[in-house]
């Protein structure tokens, strides 16, 4: 019997190993980008964007063309890169604390003006790269190194829900959030990632990807308990689903099937 | 071309679009609006686009970025806005990006105010962001060279792959001049394919990874390095400089650059006529600076003036240019008040009877 290859790594990875810690699922994520970049034939057009924070070194694992984005500033490098090659695929991959804090301005205005440009977000509640100081999205009460008796939302106000937020604005986007703490909600998430680099490769919108991630180092708690807290704490506040679609401003969240 | 009567603002923009600039991202600051204005009508003509950004740090950013993607871009703004592109700055020198942009130097510091001044010249010619990096600076004194200068800091862009500043003012920014663009402009340096750009990697060159980060110290302190080599070169052969009566007999030097330059010049005219000799050196580019055509000039005076619309800061390089040998001595105005004529001829003459040796 021939033998049949039914599994591999994505030609969008390169063979380079991950700096990521044990547990993180930036890996994950990793993959799914690349798996849909991949299947949707847009790997060798595409130009991405590493932020600052944990995915800071994405450069060295994605095999496309890329930039190194100042703190925050990707959605700007994308709107850059995109307006002077409207031919190329053009994604930035920014955490937390770089799109949500310090980036919050540029992801807005990106999204306001519909570059056709995709920004994946993932939003695992905390600054991981600078030792696990409070993030804009860190749950209520969630202990930080910056808030070591657990976030005070009368000092630090309530997390910031982004993919609510970006799909407010009037402009056609693809907006959702997703998770990657099951095998099914990875699957969703990378269902997610399709329909936005789909909305781009027909040049349609503006997409973002929020996806939820675990950080066990930084939070403390061991990878699959990270996995357990992530749905116990975070998707209670951060529910997933479509929030926009370019046909119309769909902002009701849309439950993944089988319940999240 | 026939000349054209223009503002200097909208002939530095119709340079830009003369020398292939398809791409304007910018914020809106006065006294620079002119320019984003004429771009944004006219850079559609041509297939162009304009990009209004959010904010200064992100039109930093996106020239970032399309710089990167292998285009020409250009920026502009003034002195409050150039200080929040000190960020995209120092990225794009540390990565080696070619971008023009445009700072029409307004008085400060903090909000300061909107009238013309000179007060940006250290941000300009020392690095002005954050680490160990120059940008090229070139400084206009009229319309025309505005227009000239816009279209040889994208050669050189291209050429060192390295961000060019053109230091104006408000006056050159607002004044009207003759302007001609020469319909068979050639390229002022020689200009190579730019196959470092990301534009997609398909495995026929090493993928383009636009980048200033460098975590390994020996692999940071090679490439340090190599930009001191660039900017070496450029101290070698992109000085710039104009000169008035340096080859005949005088008694004051007055150094200054940009539109101060008009004013000493309307000086030296009055000067001769009073018989007093005084002779001008106008650095054109600032980093580089001119220092060896200064000292040279320097030494066939008995005083050095140095003009400028600041509180003297062009003057630190005019003093290690004349390492001593002759006194160096500064007017100036700040706010956006100006120097006229008659101030500086009045100068001039105490130095040339030698008088006010105070400074």
């Amino acid at each position: 019997m021939p033998e049949t290859l039914v599994f591999g790594k994505p030609t969008a990875l390169t063979e380079v190993p991950t700096h990521y810690c044990p547990g993180c699922t930036h890996g994950v994520i990793h993959r799914l980008v690349a798996e849909v970049l991949d299947e949707l034939d847009l790997t060798r057009r595409t130009v991405g964007i590493a932020p600052v924070g944990c995915s800071v070194l994405a450069y060295n694992y994605f095999a496309t063309d890329f930039h190194e984005a100042s703190h925050g500033r990707a959605p700007a490098v994308a709107t850059g890169i995109k307006r002077a090659r409207p031919d190329l695929i053009v994604f930035s991959y920014q955490g937390d604390g770089d799109l949500a804090s310090i980036g919050l301005s540029e992801v807005l205005h990106c999204a306001n003006r519909g570059e056709k440009v995709t920004v994946i977000f993932v939003n695992n509640a905390i600054y991981g790269m600078t030792g696990g100081q409070m993030a804009p999205t860190t749950m209520p009460g969630q202990v930080a190194t910056t808030c070591p008796l657990g976030r005070d939302v009368e000092q630090a106000g309530y997390p910031i829900r982004i993919a609510e937020l970006i799909s407010t604005l009037r402009t056609p986007a693809f907006v959702a959030r997703a998770s990657v703490h099951s095998p099914l909600h990875a699957v969703h998430a990378k269902e997610m990632i399709r329909r936005a680099f789909r909305c781009q490769k027909e040049g349609r919108c503006f997409s973002l990807v929020e996806v939820l991630s675990t950080c066990p180092t930084n939070w403390g708690i061991p990878p699959a308990e990270s996995l357990a807290w992530l749905e116990q704490h975070m998707l209670p506040y951060y529910p997933l689903g479509v929030f926009k679609t370019p046909e119309g401003p769909d902002r009701a969240p849309r439950p993944l099937a089988g319940g999240a | 071309m026939a000349k054209k009567l223009m503002k200097g603002a909208e002939a530095m923009g119709e340079a830009a679009i003369q020398a292939g600039c398809r791409l304007f991202f910018g914020y809106p600051i006065t006294p620079q609006n002119e320019i984003p204005e004429y771009m944004s009508a006219r850079l559609p003509q041509v297939g162009g686009t304009f990009v209004q950004a959010e904010s200064e740090v992100a039109a930093s950013n996106m020239i970032y970025g399309a710089a990167g993607a292998g285009e020409r871009v250009l920026t502009s703004s003034s002195s409050p806005g150039i200080s929040l592109m000190m960020e995209g700055l120092s990225y794009i020198a540390g990565s080696e990006l070619p971008v023009v942009v445009i700072n029409i130097m307004r008085a400060g510091p903090g909000l300061g105010g909107i009238l013309p001044a000179q007060g940006d010249y250290f941000q300009a010619t020392k690095g002005g962001g954050h680490g160990d990096y120059r940008c090229l600076v070139l400084a206009p004194w009229s319309v025309q060279e505005a227009a000239d200068l816009v279209q040889d800091a994208f050669d050189l862009a291209d050429y060192y792959r390295n961000p060019v500043l053109i230091l104006g003012d408000g006056l050159i920014g607002q004044m009207m001049e003759p302007v001609e663009f020469k319909a068979d402009r050639r390229p002022c340096r020689p200009l190579t394919p730019k196959t470092w750009a990301s534009t997609g990697w398909k495995g026929d060159r090493p993928r383009a990874i636009i980048n200033s980060l460098f975590l390994d110290p020996e692999a940071l302190e090679r490439h340090n390095q190599k930009l001191a080599a660039k900017y070496a070169a450029m101290e070698r052969d992109e000085v710039r400089l104009a000169e008035v009566g340096t080859d005949g007999e005088y008694e004051v030097l007055v150094v200054a650059y940009g539109t101060v330059a008009r004013v000493v010049y309307t000086a030296l005219d009055d000067l001769q006529q009073a018989g007093v000799r005084a002779a001008m050196v106008r650095p054109i580019s600032l980093f580089p600076f001119p220092y060896e055509a200064v000292r040279r000039a320097a030494e066939k005076a008995k005083a050095v003036l140095v003009a400028e619309l600041s509180t003297g800061q062009m003057i630190e390089d005019v003093r290690l240019a004349v390492g001593g040998r002759v006194p160096v001595h500064f007017i100036g105005r700040q706010g956006g008040m100006l120097l006229t004529p008659e101030d500086i001829a009045a100068r001039v003459k105490e130095l040339a009877a030698g008088e006010g040796s105070h400074a």
